[in-house]
């Protein structure tokens, strides 16, 4: 493994690599196709769930006519030719936005697509002898038991009921290390399109062809069954809330016009009207949600709904396991305390010399520590390895008539026929030191005396307390999932600057913390693997299932970490927090253009019939007809300008609400109120240079 | 402009203000059932109210049977003035023997005067009874200002519930606001103003006869208790045609400033009681700040435009730096301003001054407060009530920028929240500018019109959007006592009145219904002066911003148009 805090703080670049062969970046054939798909949705049907989108189809296709009408009566249509191809340029804008969005997700669908190969199965008609017959995996219907072999690809899901095997999922996580796989336990579950490597197994068939979880990850990646969340809908509201006001706003002025004694073109009505509805967020706003999906692949993340995605940006609350996340997996040696009377460095040496046959994790660390304080030593020739037993409960070396052995304080003392009560007060503080602050105390003893105790230690990631520090200020309450007792939970809690933690936590405990959080009105994210885990995940609000976990636990969430890395958790939040951002910004800035809009064509609709008006015309525009094509031609060229905006996301970062509040808004607020003006000028000047009005 | 003038507009926004503040305490006391120092009096009243009625006032509904009742209430108030104003001419109390008033004419003022509005298409003392004003008029004074506050009562309970259904009891909100907020205090104003020369009697008038040996024939009424409820209720219904601007009405500098603190007090009163009923006292008074920035903006504004010489005297070389036409002199500009704004600002209606001759840009800001939808504090809690659906917008718009769905008071923000308040939004540009377009171009709401060209327009506009706020005011101009003016004014009323309210209900029962939020480091702040600007910004752009183009056609291109005059003679 690479650098923890690298591992830790951004996705790792294993991460991205293997992320790279699912969601395929913009590449040239991606672009063809989100070009052709944007001509495939001028259909009408497709729009209809797109309010603004589709009355700005119905005003394009309304100054077609009239500009089809000016051609043929012999009138000059220059303007109204020049209108309609941009309203449609508009139209086609938004599409695009939307199929380059869903392109990308479609690039990775098919390359999942490939590997999902018409398998003939091994379907065993006779438990008895194992006997089985060659069938179509699309056949195989769920109970049945089938038999895969080194070579084979794994037909479909299922559960391991016999045997063992390393299994090589690059298919699905694009990590081509194969991992074990086995009968029992949260490490039975098989996927479709998966390749046996070595020996055998015996599946359980889990899921229905079509359904299953290679079949569930191109759906998801294709956005098939995509459907708009519950912020999009009410977003949608707004805007077709806002699409019906200036809807009122610019009919009613054919009366008020008409007492003015203002001559309105249904043209100009029309093009007023299309740039006060706000086109921008409408044309980028299905963009915006499916790139948050694309974003939660890229970092090998599959998400069942846009719904969850969403759920991440809210979450209030993280349960976060101990072991693996906050800290290393093992515990580690951190110190050597000398017994009264006996060198330090002494001490030290008992304590390698009692770990050189120790091949344990903690053992390591303990030659590790003793590396690190310059004291490396060879095993003695002929020196016996003393193992651990649990009826010892320590374990040493033997060699040269002499001894050296390490384990647990009591059993050691035990060995040694030491009172507990008549320890050296320096051992028994020691000792007592090491179990308050949640590590482990070792006794060492050399050649029958008690030489020190060794201090084994849970280790914090280095980095973790930063991160936690970060979510603080995002306002996410971080919880320590640990079955260790309440003394040690504590101590690494406050090391890791966690707010809370549940100690000796059981599956059900983690499902009351989740219900009690939810209670309080809190949302609650947590990562799971294990099948005792499933129903937490399932009443967690966002559920993160390992790739690498039990099926059930799969199932149950409403994520799936191809990874297998529980800090992912982190990342996963952000993405759904920039996902909402970049919808409010666009927005935002959306509305904020409505504005210079006004000044652009409110003088020049007027001003024929009213010249005092043409004291509104703050830009300058050249004539009438060049500012409300300007205007026309901004607002669909901003969709395209922003569409990479849209699918990136605006840049997120760790800080209060207040302070995201005031630099998003300055940014998206007060820059959607001036560029217009910046650009409806600068559009003119070219316009009226180049004579289109 | 002058220092006095700029001290006297900030006194009297001030000191409605700050009135306005621990009378909220004492509102939401009242709101929430608390223990009152008026309780001793009046509870046995109270009591003996409820049970008289049958109602149960401690029984909280859904806001669908809240909404039933107030619905229910008003209709029989609808038809009971409708009833007493088409049948003066025989029922008593008559002395000046009015005939009853037109249909057209009684459906207005039933509309008017249910809805808060007091939009009075005829002159008060020539058309209405004794009877009429005392027994329908100013009863709908009381109760239909009470109407509006009850909606706000039952919002702010809506963010504290916890998955609740209640939004309280109608008739409770109703009885407890008219006993224990307007009669006592309308009271006290009444025996203020007595002292300070407006006259109270039952008397017809009096017959003066003058030097040059005429007779003139005074009104007088009981002016002081109908002016106390007509401005300490938002209603703004002249007992004189000339309303504020009458010397009964308004004597002198210390009644015009009492009055006009009187017309915003309650406004802002209903701010701070849902806040302190809502549990959200620091978030409510961001949303006082950002509707006293509004309303201050506004009456600087008037002061700026009647303090600058006026084109049209520029060019006829009158040496004067104030437009003093269509003002009382007793007053001058700054009180003109002042009382512009802030009868606009709320839904009030009264006048000290005519709006019509305000310069273009004056009369522009009039109108615009009203379009901005009554919020600036608008009616007692009616205001607040669409300043909450304003700040819900603003969230939702701006909220999602900090990572989080947005949430307002700890209330998430959804679907139904947003369809419900643009459906409350939504009303007020389809009513004004939707019946405008229409009487635009029709010969028969066009009789009514003194002027054409964008003068004309904006008696038109301004008629439409004092109706459909609630206002009340009048441009003056028009003639409105028409079939066509009383039929769609009565309308827009109803429709800017109940669809708002109706819309605010169904979004207390939504919000009700959902999990109180514990706010995190991660909720948008609601507090500050960040999201004071935020809201500022929502309500002119999403609030404003329709009446663009209207108002370019009107009092914008009048102001430009009378600035290209005087250049021209240069």
């Amino acid at each position: 493994m690479g650098d923890p805090m690298t591992s830790l703080d951004t996705h790792a670049g294993e991460g991205r690599r293997k992320a790279a062969a699912l969601a395929g970046g913009l590449t040239g054939p991606v672009l063809v196709r989100a070009a052709r798909d944007a001509f495939v949705k001028l259909d009408p049907r497709r729009l209809t769930g797109n309010p603004v989108i589709f009355a700005t189809w119905i005003v394009a296709l309304l100054s077609t006519v009239s500009a089809v009408a000016a051609v043929v009566a012999h009138q000059s249509a220059g303007f109204a030719i020049q209108i309609s191809l941009w309203l449609w340029a508009t139209v086609l804008f938004a599409n695009l936005a939307e199929s380059v969005a869903e392109g990308r997700g479609k690039a990775a669908a098919d390359s999942l697509r490939a590997t999902r190969v018409t398998t003939q199965a091994k379907l065993i008609i006779n438990p008895e002898n194992d006997a089985w017959i060659p069938t179509p995996a699309h056949k195989l219907a769920v109970g049945e038991v089938i038999l895969v072999e080194a070579g084979d690809v794994v037909p479909t899901d299922g559960e391991i009921v016999e045997g063992m095997a390393s299994v090589n999922e690059a298919a699905i996580t694009g990590e081509s290390a194969p991992v074990i796989r086995e009968s029992g336990g949260d490490r039975s579950a098989v996927t479709g399109g998966t390749t046996v490597v070595s020996d055998w197994i015996k599946v359980r068939v889990t899921a229905e062809a079509g359904s299953t979880f290679l079949d569930r990850m191109i759906a998801m990646v294709e956005g098939a069954d995509r459907r708009k969340t519950p912020n999009e809908i009410a977003l949608a509201v707004l805007l077709a809330g806002l699409t019906l006001i200036f809807l009122i706003a610019v009919v009613t002025l054919l009366g008020l016009g008409k007492f003015s004694g203002v001559a309105l073109d249904p043209l100009v009505l029309g093009a007023l009207f299309i740039t006060l509805i706000p086109t921008t967020i409408g044309g980028l706003l299905s963009a915006v949600g499916i790139a948050g999906m694309d974003r939660l692949l890229k970092v090998n993340v599959l998400a069942t709904s846009g719904r969850a995605v969403e759920a991440a940006g809210d979450v209030d609350t993280l349960l976060l396991d101990k072991t693996g996340t906050i800290t290393f997996g093992n515990r580690m040696a951190v110190e050597v305390i000398p017994a009264p009377g006996v060198r330090a460095d002494q001490a030290l040496r008992a304590a390698l010399m009692a770990s050189l046959a120790d091949e344990t994790p903690e053992g390591r660390s303990i030659i590790e520590l003793a590396r690190g304080q310059g004291l490396a030593v060879e095993p003695p020739v002929g020196a016996l390895s003393i193992p651990f037993t649990a009826q010892t409960r320590q374990s040493g070396l033997d060699a040269g008539g002499r001894s050296w052995r390490k384990g647990a304080v009591d059993a050691v003392y035990r060995s040694l026929a030491i009172d507990p009560k008549r320890v050296p007060a320096e051992v028994a503080a020691a000792v007592d030191r090491i179990a308050r602050s949640g590590g482990t105390p070792l006794a060492v003893s050399e050649d029958g005396v008690l030489v020190g105790v060794i201090h084994l230690k849970d280790v914090v990631k280095p980095g973790v307390k930063e991160r936690f520090a970060d979510l603080r200020r995002m306002g996410l309450r971080t919880v320590m999932i640990t079955g260790d007792n309440p003394v040690t939970a504590a101590a690494i809690a406050s090391e890791a600057g966690v707010d809370d933690f549940l100690a000796e936590a059981t599956p059900e405990d983690k499902l009351r913390l989740i219900r009690e959080e939810q209670g309080k009105g809190r949302l609650v994210a947590m990562c799971g693997d294990g099948a005792n885990d499933a129903p937490a995940l399932a009443q967690a609000d966002v559920g993160v299932a390992m790739q690498t976990g039990a099926q059930a636990a799969r199932e149950a969430g409403n994520m799936v970490d191809l990874d297998s890395d529980p800090t992912k958790v982190i990342e996963i939040v952000e993405v759904g927090k920039q996902m909402l951002i970049t919808r409010g910004a666009l927005t935002t800035f959306s509305i904020a253009n409505d504005v210079a809009k006004y000044f652009a064509i409110i003088p020049a609709m007027f001003v024929v019939a009213l010249p005092a008006l043409g004291a509104m015309n703050v830009m300058k525009l050249h004539s009438p007809q060049s500012a409300i094509l300007s205007a026309v031609i901004f607002n669909a060229l901003v969709i395209v300008a922003l569409i990479p905006l849209a699918l990136k996301g605006v840049k997120y970062r760790a800080v209060g609400a207040g302070k995201l509040l005031s630099r998003n808004l300055a940014l998206y607020g007060l820059g959607g109120l001036v560029a217009p003006f910046v650009g409806i000028k600068l559009i003119d000047l070219v316009v009226s240079a180049l004579g289109l009005a | 402009m002058t220092w006095q003038g700029w001290a006297e507009i900030a006194l009297t926004l001030g000191l409605a203000v700050g009135v306005g503040w621990p009378l909220g305490v004492y509102m939401s006391r009242v709101w929430n059932g608390e223990r009152t120092w008026l309780d001793p009096v009046l509870r046995p009243v109270e009591k003996a109210f409820h049970r008289a009625c049958g109602v149960d006032p401690n029984k909280s509904q859904t806001w669908f049977g809240y909404a039933g009742a107030l619905l229910a209430f008003n209709a029989v108030g609808f038809l009971f003035v409708y009833a007493v104003l088409r049948l003066q001419g025989v029922l008593p109390l008559n002395p000046q023997g009015f005939a009853g008033v037109s249909p057209h004419l009684a459906f207005n003022t039933a509309a008017s005067f249910v809805t808060n509005t007091n939009w009075q298409s005829y002159g008060g003392e020539t058309t209405m009874s004794t009877l009429s004003q005392m027994l329908a008029l100013t009863v709908q004074n009381f109760v239909s200002a009470a109407t509006g506050a009850t909606i706000a009562a039952a919002l702010a309970r809506a963010f504290v519930a916890n998955r609740g259904e209640g939004v309280g009891n109608f008739w409770s909100d109703l009885v407890r606001t008219t006993l224990y907020v307007l009669l006592p205090l309308c009271l006290v104003m009444a025996i203020v103003l007595v002292a300070l020369g407006v006259p109270q009697t039952l008397a017809a008038g009096v017959t003066a006869h003058t030097l040059e040996g005429g007779e003139q024939k005074i009104s007088l009424f009981a002016t002081a208790s109908q002016l106390a409820i007509k401005q300490l209720g938002i209603n703004g219904g002249g007992i004189f045609n000339v309303n504020s601007a009458h010397p009964f009405e308004n004597p002198s500098p210390l009644t015009n400033l009492i009055t006009a603190v009187s017309i915003n007090v309650l406004g802002w009163a209903a701010f701070f009681a849902f806040g302190r009923t809502a549990k959200a006292r620091k978030d409510i008074r961001a949303l006082v700040a950002a509707g006293v920035l509004l309303l201050a903006a506004g009456a600087a504004g008037v002061y700026a435009a009647e303090t600058r010489p006026a084109p049209a005297q520029v060019a006829a070389h009158v040496d004067t730096s104030v437009n003093m036409e269509g003002k009382e002199v007793r007053f001058g500009a700054p009180s003109t301003a002042a009382w512009a704004a802030m009868t606009t600002g709320a839904s009030n209606g009264s006048v000290n001054g005519m709006h019509s001759s305000l310069m273009p840009l004056g009369g522009a800001v009039a109108m615009f407060l009203m379009q901005l939808g009554e919020i600036l504090p608008g009616g007692i809690g009616s205001g607040i009530a669409i300043m909450v659906v304003m700040a819900l917008l603003a969230v939702f718009v701006a909220g999602l920028m900090v990572g989080r769905t947005p949430e307002y008071l700890g209330k998430k923000v959804e679907a139904r929240e947003i369809q419900l308040s643009m459906l409350a939004v939504l009303i007020v540009p389809l009513s004004m500018l939707g019946f405008s377009g229409v009487a635009a171009v029709l010969p028969e709401a066009l009789k009514g019109l003194m002027h054409s060209g964008p003068h004309g327009l904006s008696e038109i506009l301004y008629a439409y959007v004092s109706g459909t706020a609630n206002n009340g005011s009048a441009f003056g101009g028009l003639s409105a006592n028409a079939p066509w003016w009383n039929t769609t004014l009565g309308v827009a009323m109803m429709l800017g009145r109940f669809v708002p309210m109706i819309a605010v209900l169904a979004i207390a029962g939504a919000l009700a219904a959902k999990p109180k939020l514990a706010p995190t480091a991660g909720t948008l702040p609601t507090d500050g002066g960040l999201f004071i600007g935020l809201l500022i910004g929502v309500i002119l752009i999403l609030g404003g911003l329709q009446f663009f183009p209207a108002m370019a056609l009107g009092p914008i291109v009048e102001h430009f148009q009378a600035l290209a005059a005087v250049a021209a003679l240069h």
